[in-house]
């Protein structure tokens, strides 16, 4: 009986270190999400000044760009696959990596060649795990992600998509990561970064307001060719963001469920100590009992 | 008659305000805009940006644009180094 005892306080014991360990992840979490979804809001004011700027020059000349021009026949797609450094963050790892997968099938079935980019520890092993080809990594950095990777990220995409496709060059990139939609909830989107659609968020110019005739120096071509990098790095760096706040958030709500479970175990692990305890004093006391009646008997 | 002047950096605003006069160095040379200042967008060099708000703020940046539409000026760079602005 002693050992049933002994045996339930260990368990207790070892819950209540792990219950420990959670709920400083789940606190750590908790505020590092809120320092992420400022890093986003501080962001903001670049994109839009980029994709104003973009537009700008996309309204006011009719300049081909490499970037913008859809290629005739696509053969190599590049996917761009975010995840998170480490795990513990519920199923935040598992289901952008679920979301890649059907995009990967989905442009096999259109005849493509899909080259995986993995960010992220975790694309990394699930890659690596299953003895898959991919064309470049970056890790280390997915909590809070820094305007140079994006940049580093950036650069080797569009250098890759303006190598031509014989020569190991891609024709598009699509991006696979989890938008942060509010605290709750955080789900995974696909976006197609290359070639580039960069009407989207620029509303429309009022017919009656007459929209500033620029002047561009030194001419619009070199003005989109400085611009357009630079808008890919920034939509990286944005989606890169979103995925940090969504990581901490899964993890703060996958922290916060271990916790309340580490507390229902101790509970129940207490009632049982209870129990055995108040079993072995009943016991004690019938033997005693018996014990005293049996002598009493034999006299 | 003043400017608006935003400069702004891949992963912060680090300057607004108004100003007077404001000073870059373009990839043609170095460039002054005063207010009433025709529409323009100039790819700028690396180098510093000056600002007039009641006494010159400068900062560096590596490369980046400008904007100019009605008044308001948009700098934007992907690293600014605004650390001898006051704001």
């Amino acid at each position: 009986m002693g050992a049933q005892i002994r045996e339930y306080r260990q368990r207790i014991r070892s819950v209540s270190a792990t219950k420990k360990i959670t709920r400083a992840m789940e606190l750590m979490a908790a505020s590092r999400v809120v320092k992420a979804q400022q890093a986003v809001r501080e962001s903001t004011p670049y994109a839009r000044a980029l994709t104003r700027a973009v537009s700008a020059v996309a309204t006011f000349s009719n300049e081909d760009h490499p970037l913008t021009t859809e290629k005739e026949d696509v053969r190599r797609a590049a996917v761009v696959i975010m995840t998170s450094d480490r795990g513990l963050a519920g199923a935040y790892s598992s289901s952008v990596l679920k979301e890649s997968e059907r995009v990967v099938a989905r442009l096999r079935d259109e005849g493509k060649e899909v080259v995986p980019y993995l960010l992220g520890r975790k694309a990394i092993g699930f890659y690596r795990f299953r003895q898959r080809d991919f064309a470049a990594e970056w890790s280390g950095f997915s909590e809070k992600p820094t305007f140079d990777v994006a940049r580093e990220v950036g650069e080797r995409l569009v250098a890759d998509f303006t190598t031509s496709t014989d020569e190991g060059g891609i024709d598009e990139v699509h991006v696979v990561y989890t938008r942060f939609v509010t605290m709750v909830t955080q789900e995974p989107e696909v976006i197609r970064l290359l070639p580039l659609e960069v009407v989207e968020g620029e509303e429309a110019p009022e017919p009656e307001d007459l929209l500033p005739l620029y002047e561009f120096e030194p001419g619009a071509s070199q003005v989109l060719d400085a611009l357009l990098p630079k808008y890919v790095n920034a939509r990286l760096f944005n989606c890169m963001l979103m995925a940090a706040a969504s990581e901490l958030a899964a993890r703060q709500r996958a922290m916060k469920s271990a916790t309340d479970n580490a507390e229902e175990l101790i509970k129940k692990y207490t009632r049982l100590a209870n129990q055995a305890r108040q079993a072995e004093i009943t016991q004690e006391i019938s033997e005693i009992v018996g014990g005293a009646a049996a002598l009493a008997e034999s006299k | 008659m003043a400017l608006q002047v935003d400069l702004v950096a891949a992963d912060r605003k680090v300057w607004e305000g108004e100003a007077s006069q404001v000073s870059v160095r373009s990839t043609e040379g170095e460039l002054g805009v005063l207010p009433g200042h025709q529409p323009m967008l100039v790819v700028l060099a690396e180098g510093e940006v000056r600002i007039n708000a009641g006494g010159w703020q400068t900062a560096t940046v590596d490369g980046g644009f400008m904007s100019v539409d009605h008044d308001r000026v948009t700098i934007v760079a992907e690293t600014v180094d605004g650390s001898g602005m006051a704001s």
